[in-house]
């Protein structure tokens, strides 16, 4: 079926000027086509000039950029040339813009519908009337909660996720010709992730626009796009249909892009109880912790995060500790880093325990346990020259000084795959993923015993995290260094640690192995995560859509409940009654395998050969139902 | 359906090329030349050329800034009846180059003379009022606590008070005298200098890179020394340069009003106040130490500009 073009990009060049007032090329000639009703999506690294390309379409640029040749045309006008008044009907009319966060896209000042149908009363589409008519349409569309009326809320009453599909409704508002998503989903949870996913791309459908889906996720733009356009570097590496590029990548780089996707969380990665590694004596263990913010009052902390948690590392060992945002996963890393002191429990290390304080531990104590930020960007003082950053530890704890300690940063330096000379640059100096090395480094600096690594690859672009993995799998083996390795991704998780906590409200939902957790039974939480990880295959998501767990569990945020299983109110297998009363109790399977379920291993076991058997079902039935079906 | 399909193979070598060799790698470090554009030279020459006046002033001087030369107060250059042919003004006692005053001074000599005073007294005040305002604003910030409690508090009410007030206060309990001037302007521009300062330091103790050099048992001192002040010193001086003109002008209006630099003493604040009454006879003596208080002032103002643009301009707006 031919369809009209509806936007053409011939030979966009786009530069800015350097210091020195040089052209600095951003965008090198770029050419390709949006279709009506087609999504394309632009993916590529941080620094490829894919959002810059998506906003030419507004015929905008950042500033400090400039055009410097070719079209933009939609409907074979081109958008660069037109003059002002014409670019600001363009704009917000004809193309509308989502931006990657929503929260800092509302005013929190404004209720949604206002904001909603703002643009197309603005530009003359729609009266307001119309306008609200046609926002309800989309509320309902998008499966909002509470559609009628969710337009009269303010923006902090609804949810992440959903914010974030109120964006879609903004922008869809107006009917415009083109929408342009810049990474919608990237700082989302992988729950919230295809709760959003699905509403665009059923809206999309719907309503017979076209979209720019920018991000840097192939396995996402596996789910929505018709026609990708890798970039590199300001060119385009290679274009063509969804399907071609996903199963029959022709360029080196789309491979490489591939490779550095996130595998399918499975078991068998991780070199889990090797045998080598295996101490009998827990390095660091944390022990029945309740933590919190607030203060503490009667021995409970006034805002509790963390209940009853008890999690050993052992020596040379790697945990992983996953679960969505607010599950506590950082908070924990904290308490055992003595940045906040839990209000119960202990923390052991070496047989031996430490204080809650930070002030109070001895510095040996402090120099064994390292704790590594999420955020390179902040963790590195911008006016220290990375020498000092990375020599600070060494004078501290080890006393070295003047040659010495110039000669242990550089070898440190080499231990991170980093050019010695790098000790003399400032971390602005340095890349994103360079800077995290220099993270990693200075923890390393410390000699420690056990390094807590908090989200360390989340902000890095795929194949920069990827190479930061590959880094600390190296030095894993070469240091013996026990690691706490926090993220909410569980692929990364499972490619690298022997043990894996799964963390749900502050509780321990279920532990033990890598291979044992990856593995069923599952906890029915474990199972939602897993299930939703996207995989870089055309139609996962409806797939994924039709199993149980999905209707349940997403679309639903995190409580920390004082009684019961935090987890119930998301869980396809609750029991009513029992579970949102009683604490589940802890079942012990092979291995130190651990699962806080009301249920029966043989239950758990049962649900998940149900599960496989539906799918199975839906797999037979409907592969070409183009609908999304939801059990 | 779009069928484009496109194959860049061209590139493919260079690409894998660049990701094997390090493709993060940045090409090489951004220049860290320490560079001022040419209004920024320019404003350095200002500014020195008005401290090496401060040195060497009170000896080129042609007259001495109390001589009172003769009756002719008010003369200006081009005066018709003092310089026939036009050009300097002069009479028996000698040539004024840029007039007399109200008193028949020599304007030149006044404000060679005055530069010492007034940029002395401003300097030594806005230099002890940020050694004080930054160690306590530092202080409370890092302390945080009781102590930031009772500084802060103190603070707020040191800064109800109008300064004039507040300085006349003082003096008249004090005595006039150059160093209580300096004490006083210090105390009263102290109390915006912790404020900015303790906002700073509030903002640089929660960076991740404080909490890491206290997870690593790092001492109060040090992480002021080390992480806390290096951030805070852009912000603080691009402040420096605006906090200076106050303090002159506060001098200055502390010496009209008598509590100032005691006269016949010359600075160049109270010699505007005291030629005020010469513009309406077209006299300039009102103007030249106007024209000098701008000349430094704006100079500082563009030196701590042109700094803060050129390096980590970015970071003090993002601290600030």
């Amino acid at each position: 079926m031919e369809k009209e073009k509806l936007f053409e990009i011939k030979d966009l060049r786009i530069s800015a000027r350097n210091d020195d007032g040089e052209e600095v090329k951003i965008v090198k000639g770029v050419t390709f086509d949006i279709h009506k009703g087609e999504v394309v999506a632009l993916i590529g690294e941080s620094g490829s000039g894919k959002t810059t390309i998506s906003l030419a379409t507004l015929a905008y640029t950042k500033p400090g950029l400039y055009f410097a040749g070719g079209e933009c045309c939609l409907f074979g006008k081109d958008v660069l040339s037109m003059s002002p008044l014409e670019q600001r009907d363009l704009r917000g009319g004809n193309v509308a813009y989502l931006a990657q966060s929503a929260a800092a896209t509302f005013n929190p000042a404004i209720t949604i519908n206002e904001q909603v149908t703002e643009a197309a009363v603005l530009h003359g589409r729609l009266s307001q009337a119309e306008a609200n008519k046609r926002a309800t349409e989309l509320y309902h569309a998008l499966e909002l909660p509470d559609a009628d009326r969710i337009g009269r809320r303010y923006p902090h009453q609804v949810s992440g996720g959903q914010l974030q599909r109120l964006m879609a409704a903004m922008a869809l508002c107006g009917k415009p010709d083109l929408m342009v998503l810049d990474e919608p989903t990237t700082a989302l949870d992988v729950t919230t992730q295809i709760e959003v996913l699905k509403a665009f791309k059923k809206v999309i459908r719907e309503q017979n626009s076209a979209a720019i889906y920018v991000t840097h996720d192939l396995a996402v733009v596996a789910q929505v796009a018709d026609h990708i356009v890798v970039l590199y570097g300001g060119e385009i590496m290679e274009q063509g249909s969804a399907d071609q590029i996903i199963n029959n990548p022709q360029h080196a780089y789309t491979r490489r892009l591939m490779e550095a996707v996130r595998p399918k969380p499975e078991s068998g990665q991780g070199v889990a109880l090797s045998g080598e590694h295996d101490h009998v004596v827990a390095n660091i263990e944390v022990k029945d912790m309740t933590a919190g913010y607030g203060g503490i009052v009667d021995g409970e902390p006034v805002i509790p995060i963390l209940k009853d948690i008890n999690v050993r590392v052992m020596n040379g060992h790697v945990v992983g500790v996953i679960g969505e945002s607010g599950c506590g996963k950082s908070t924990l890393a904290r308490v055992m880093a003595g940045m906040l002191p839990p209000a119960r429990g202990d923390i052991v290390l070496d047989g031996k325990k430490l204080e809650g304080a930070l002030k109070d531990r001895k510095l040996e104590e402090l120099q064994k346990i390292q704790f590594v930020f999420q955020m390179a960007d902040t963790a590195l003082n911008p006016k220290q020259l990375i020498g000092n950053i990375i020599g600070r530890p060494l004078e501290f704890y080890h006393g070295l000084t003047g040659r010495k300690k110039h000669a242990k940063v550089s070898e440190i330096l080499e231990m991170v795959e980093l050019p010695p000379a790098f000790a003399n640059r400032y971390p602005m100096e340095l890349s994103g993923g360079q800077k995290q090395r220099i993270n990693l480094a200075r923890s390393l600096a410390a000699n420690p015993e056990v390094m807590l690594c908090d989200e360390v690859t989340s902000a890095l672009d795929s194949i920069v995290g990827a190479n930061v993995i590959k880094l600390l799998t190296k030095l894993r083996d070469e240091t013996g260094v026990s690691f706490v390795f926090i993220s909410h991704d569980l692929s990364t998780v499972s490619s690298f640690a022997d043990e894996i906590v799964v963390l749900y409200a502050g509780r321990v939902v279920e532990q033990g192995p890598t291979d044992e957790v990856l593995e069923p039974p599952f906890h029915p939480y474990t199972r939602l995560l897993i299930s939703s990880v996207p995989e870089m295959r055309i139609g996962w998501l409806e797939d994924t859509m039709k199993k149980r767990e999905m209707a349940v569990g997403i679309a639903r945020g995190v409580e920390i409940t004082a009684v019961g299983c935090p987890f119930y109110n998301r869980c396809p297998l609750a029991i009513d009654g029992t579970c949102e009363t009683r604490s589940p109790p802890v079942l012990e399977l092979n291995n130190g395998h651990q699962i806080a379920c009301h249920l029966t291993l043989e239950q758990l076991e049962e649900a998940e050969a149900e599960a496989q058997k539906i799918l199975l079902g839906y797999e037979q039935l409907g592969k070409d139902d183009p609908q999304l079906h939801v059990p | 359906m779009n069928e484009k399909v496109v194959v860049n193979k061209d590139k493919e070598e260079e690409v894998l090329a660049e990701l094997d060799a390090f493709a993060e790698l940045p090409d090489a470090p951004p220049k860290r030349k320490f560079r001022l554009s040419w209004v920024g030279w320019a404003a350095t020459g200002v500014v020195v050329f008005w401290l090496v006046i401060c040195l060497i002033g009170p000896s080129i001087a042609p007259f001495h800034e109390m001589d009172i030369d003769g009756d002719d107060s008010f003369l200006s250059y081009g005066d018709p009846d003092y310089a026939p042919d036009g050009g300097f003004v002069a009479n028996e006692y000698g040539t004024f180059y840029l007039g007399t005053d109200y008193l028949a001074r020599d304007t030149l000599s006044r404000i060679l003379f005055g530069a010492r005073n007034t940029i002395g007294i401003s300097l030594a005040a806005t230099l002890l009022a940020y050694l004080m305002g930054i160690t306590l604003g530092i202080l409370a910030a890092v302390k945080g606590g009781w102590i930031d409690m009772a500084i802060s508090r103190v603070n707020d009410a040191i800064l109800a008070l109008p300064t004039l007030m507040m300085g006349l206060i003082v003096v008249a309990a004090l005595g006039t005298s150059i160093s209580v001037l300096i004490g006083t302007a210090a105390v009263i521009y102290a109390t915006s200098v912790f404020r900015i300062a303790r906002a700073l330091g509030l903002d640089i103790m929660v960076q991740d890179f404080v909490e890491a050099a206290q997870t690593r048992g790092e001492g109060i001192w040090w992480i002021i020394k080390s992480e806390v002040l290096p951030n805070a010193a852009m912000p603080l001086a691009t402040d420096f340069g605006l906090r200076l003109v106050f303090v002159v002008l506060f001098v200055s209006s502390m010496s009209f009003l008598g509590l100032g630099v005691p006269p016949p003493a010359s600075d160049w604040g109270s010699m505007v106040r005291e030629n005020l009454a010469g513009l309406t006879y077209g006299s300039w003596a009102a103007i030249w130490p106007a024209f000098a208080i701008a000349s430094f002032t704006i100079a500082v103002n563009l030196i701590v500009d042109d700094i803060s643009a050129k390096s980590g301009g970015s970071l003090a707006k993002k601290m600030v």
